[in-house]
């Protein structure tokens, strides 16, 4: 195999710079030691093992990788991983308690407001903080806040659906 | 009695099984594949449209700590994987040798121990290119000085690739000949993308060991990708087992086989490690199957108020390689569909192809293989000649329509329609919409400066391909399969041929089951996408899925059924042509209470057989189609224009789909709004095109835009139900009947804004320049 050297060059021993992340995942602090320049979609992704967090554009266009950090939506494919230090992070997984899913998961489920599946978890968790500044948006209210979020499925009308229907739940629920 | 559980079969909106994973963010994407000493891949594409390569210098990115292996095209040559051969019968560069061919060709890879190092060691390639004049069109392609672009083929002389004729073209001349008028239209269907929201991707994991690779693949078409990957790799097909895990959208993009795919698997061999290659969006749309790209011409002939021939001429811009998805013996897919809803006795389609410099890999984005284009020709035709005649464009299609008497119906370009209603669903529409009202209201605007438009499309699609006779993929026949295995406590397992992406086959099939066999749709786990472990298929695209698969699933049921009425029969002690069926449930004519459950059945297929009856309660059928299917309906579309900016606003989308019997009327609504909001953002936005040096614009979602939630109009929804005749469930499928024919819909009621001014055309997508500079040429910008 001509371009093929299967064995380690020497160089391969020097270590690259790392920095160490102390951040709290969906309630649990997590900690690893990570090149500053890994993403933090990454970080969830491949250290952490939460797969549920996706990557659909690598440009903040998609939204696909949203959580949450300290409660504000942010596109995990552009925030480094030392910038989530010492801060709070909340992904898909974190959303469903001993009490049951998480009411926005469970509309979701009702209204038909998925197909595929791979928007989904960052079009929730951007749903979420909206209902937490505004406990009854409006439709258009609705499609406002996710209009950073792409669904190439759905056509959108269901995920509408489902984020009033989960406001209501919530509203109830208090 | 046992209490008998719930059978919610056809008709029943039963929420979707897979949800559960997936509102967890527990599903299984390809991504999400990570295996022991899994090694990564990056891909190295070419920065220009057209170049010779003199030199690759991989010596730095080799010697990069982390970097496991370098892959170029010298080396895959070693092992005669520098080519592969398309899905149109066309070979295509794995790695280019010779020249790149447009920009995003894949030229080198990296091996890395992660996807950072590949990435660092893609920078340290050093590749010597001359370039060469970039050819972005086939007017220009086709030129009689152009430079050939597959200078590699032998014979290969110009940048032609096929001419392929349907129709009748001397009827078609006379025809024209004896025409009151002829009404055309000159049209781009422009190059767009399906853009799944999850890229292609795989993990390739060869065991050294067994010699068995194991391909985690986003596939579409699982298992005729085996067989392509025995094929092109020499690998023994048994030795072979692809993977398609949970698949984030496909819309066509997951049909063909890409490089990358070919390059993991064959570094996974020579490296004994697994190998993951994971693409970045980037790579997606400047590198894999794009959509469309068609040069349009149509001509109507009319006599009157109807249409007595078509004629069309088509230019398709296929790429550096003819990588159409599409049926074989078919150089343009079903564009022959083209004469649509309407009864149009003579017509003739020319169809030629071309290769440029870009991107190859012409896939049907949301549709069946050309359907979209063929659609949107003759919606916008019909739409141009009702003008042209002074005739309303709703009056004007019904006075041509294929009449619900005439079916089954053979088109002029030899397709038999299997049922419809066009009339019927088109009323529908302009019932709903309050067509007439709309229409007054319109002309009030007018009258005070506002420009509001009407626009209708009333598509009749054809899908479900095969029948396997006429529709193969290199060779396979279209069949698809079903494997039903009813376990012991009633419970049971349904494999499949086809593939999912989001349609929701593990609830719809579900369903079938329960419908035909009483078992209810949670007792039923629906499995896919593992080529070791289901049966043969050719796979989920062309809106084929219930058209065969869910047609196997139906006749294995019933087999089951009838091997169920023997056992009750043996239990109940009775003739079998005395026991009645009720969902769930064989009882004895006349003797409600003596019977048997599924349930009770399904045990006595293991443990209480008649005398030699073999025992068990499973089978497999595979369901070759003895027609295509032929979904149709009517769009209706209502916009109004800003004069200032040429921007447009939908005010109000009506559809009414009728794709025969729903079996998840939930789910196909799902599908319908989909496909609705994909076909607006082709209308509207979508567009991947080039510059003169062939640099793809379109390259990443900045550049390539797609519909948000605050874009996308809502949508409301309608049915009618004419049965398709042949099929065992009377369903035609839905998948895509809303991207192929709400484009139409879209533009004509942009044009219809514009009409009384002249305005005949718009070239998609309508942007608020384009939709300006009409508004200025027609003195009514503001």
């Amino acid at each position: 195999m001509a371009h093929v050297d299967t064995t380690a060059p020497e160089a391969a021993q020097t270590s690259p710079i790392t920095r160490r992340v102390d951040v709290t995942v969906n309630g649990e602090p997590r900690s690893a030691e990570v090149e500053p320049r890994m993403l933090l979609a990454h970080f969830l992704r491949e250290t952490l093992g939460l797969t549920g967090t996706h990557i659909g554009c690598d440009t903040t266009s998609c939204g696909a990788c949203t959580v949450l950090l300290d409660g504000t939506p942010a596109k995990s494919c552009t925030v480094f991983a030392v910038q989530a230090n010492g801060r709070e992070v909340r992904t898909v997984e974190g959303l469903e308690t001993s009490d049951g899913l998480h009411p926005m998961q469970a509309a979701f489920h009702q209204e038909h407001g998925l197909q595929c599946g791979f928007c989904t978890p960052g079009m929730m968790l951007t749903a979420i903080a909206l209902l937490e500044e505004n406990p009854e948006p409006s439709d258009d209210e609705i499609r406002w806040a996710l209009s950073g979020n792409v669904c190439r499925c759905t056509g959108y009308q269901n995920i509408v659906n489902a984020v009033r229907s989960a406001a209501a739940a919530m509203r109830e629920g208090e | 009695m046992a209490t008998q559980p719930e059978i919610r079969g056809i008709g029943h909106s039963v929420e979707r099984k897979e949800d559960a994973r997936l509102i967890r963010g527990k599903g299984n994407f390809v991504d999400d594949v990570k295996l022991p000493g899994m090694l990564h891949l990056e891909v190295l594409r070419s920065p220009f449209a057209h170049a010779r390569i003199r030199s690759i210098d991989t010596s730095a990115a080799a010697a990069l700590p982390g970097v496991v292996a370098v892959v170029t095209g010298e080396l895959m040559a070693e092992h005669g994987l520098a080519w592969m051969p398309t899905l149109s019968g066309d070979t295509q560069a794995v790695l280019a040798t010779d020249k790149v061919r447009f920009q995003g060709q894949e030229v080198a890879a990296v091996v890395a121990e992660d996807p950072y190092t590949a990435k660092d060691a893609l920078e340290l390639i050093a590749v010597d290119y001359e370039p060469l004049p970039a050819l972005t069109s086939p007017q220009a392609a086709l030129a009689s000085d152009a430079p050939v672009i597959r200078d590699d083929k032998e014979g290969q002389d110009s940048n032609h690739i096929y001419h392929w004729e349907s129709g009748d073209r001397e009827a078609t001349e006379r025809a024209f000949g004896d025409a009151d008028r002829v009404v055309s239209l000159d049209t781009h269907y422009p190059r767009c993308h399906p853009a799944p929201l999850e890229c292609c991707g795989c993990v390739a994991d060869v065991n050294p060991a067994t010699g068995k690779a194991t391909i985690y693949m986003t596939s579409q078409a699982p298992h005729a990708h085996r067989t392509l990957f025995a094929m092109v790799a020499g690998l023994p097909e048994h030795q072979i087992r692809i993977i398609s895990p949970d698949i984030g959208g496909g819309f066509g993009n997951k049909v063909p086989i890409y490089p990358g795919y070919v390059v993991a698997t064959a570094a996974s061999l020579l490296l004994g490690k697994p190998v993951k290659w994971a693409e970045d969006r980037s790579g997606n749309l400047i590198s894999t199957g794009f959509a469309r790209d068609y040069h349009m011409h149509g001509e109507l002939a009319l006599k009157g108020d109807r249409m007595v021939a078509l004629r069309v001429k088509m230019q398709s811009d296929n790429g550096a390689f003819f990588a159409d998805a599409q049926p074989s013996k078919l150089r343009a897919g079903l564009f022959g569909i083209v004469t649509g809803s309407y009864d149009i006795p003579a017509a003739h389609v020319e169809a030629d192809g071309a290769y440029t410099n870009k991107a190859p890999g012409g896939v049907a984005y949301r549709c069946s293989f050309r359907v979209t284009e063929a659609s949107y020709l003759i919606e916008r035709l019909v739409q141009t000649a009702a003008y042209e005649v002074g005739v309303d464009p709703a009056e004007f299609r019904l006075r041509n329509f294929i009449a619900p008497e005439q079916f089954p119906y053979r088109s002029a370009t030899g397709f038999d329609y299997d049922s419809g209603d066009y009339a019927a669903a088109m009323q529908l529409a302009l019932d709903k919409l309050g067509y007439e009202d709309l229409r007054r209201e319109q002309a009030e605007a007018r009258e005070q400066g506002r420009l509001l438009g009407i626009g209708l499309a009333s598509f009749t699609e054809v899908v479900g391909a095969g029948k396997g006779k006429d529709y193969d993929i290199v060779g396979l026949r279209m069949f698809d399969s079903a494997e039903l295995r009813v376990h012991p406590t009633g419970k049971a397992v349904l494999k499949l041929g086809v593939r999912h992406q989001g349609q929701g086959h593990e609830t719809t099939f579900a369903q079938i089951v329960a419908e035909e066999l009483g078992i209810p749709p949670e007792d039923v786990d629906v499995q896919e996408g593992d080529t070791d472990h289901t049966p043969y298929g050719l796979g989920t695209y062309a809106s084929r899925s219930t058209p065969t698969a869910g047609a196997a699933t139906a006749v294995i049921s019933r087999k089951l059924r009838d091997k169920a009425r023997e056992l009750a029969a043996h239990k109940l002690e009775a003739a079998p042509e005395d026991l009645e069926w009720e969902p769930g449930r064989f009882f004895v004519k006349g003797s409600p209470d003596r019977g048997a459950t599924i349930q009770e059945l399904s045990l006595a297929a293991y443990s209480d057989l008649p005398d030699g009856m073999e025992p068990g309660l499973e089978g497999v059928h595979y369901y070759d189609p003895p027609n295509m299917t032929y979904p149709f309906g009517t769009y209706a579309v209502v916009v109004e224009l800003d004069r200032g900016t040429g921007a447009w606003k939908v005010l109000r989308v009506v559809a009414v789909d009728d794709c025969g019997v729903r079996i998840n009327p939930m789910i196909v609504e799902g599908q319908i709004m989909g496909g609705l909001t994909e076909g607006y953002g082709i209308a509207a936005m979508e567009l991947i095109t080039f510059d003169e040096e062939g640099n793809c614009i379109g390259s990443n979602f900045m550049d390539y835009l797609l519909p948000t939630s605050w874009e996308t109009p809502k949508f409301e929804l309608d049915q009618t139900v004419t049965p398709s005749p042949h099929h065992p469930l009377g369903a035609k499928g839905v998948g895509e009947s809303a991207t192929v024919g709400s484009p139409a819909a879209y533009v004509n009621a942009v044009i219809d804004a514009l009409a009384h001014a002249g305005v005949r055309n718009i070239e998609m997508p309508l942007t608020s320049d384009k939709v300006w500079a009409a508004l200025a040429e027609a003195g009514l910008a503001e």
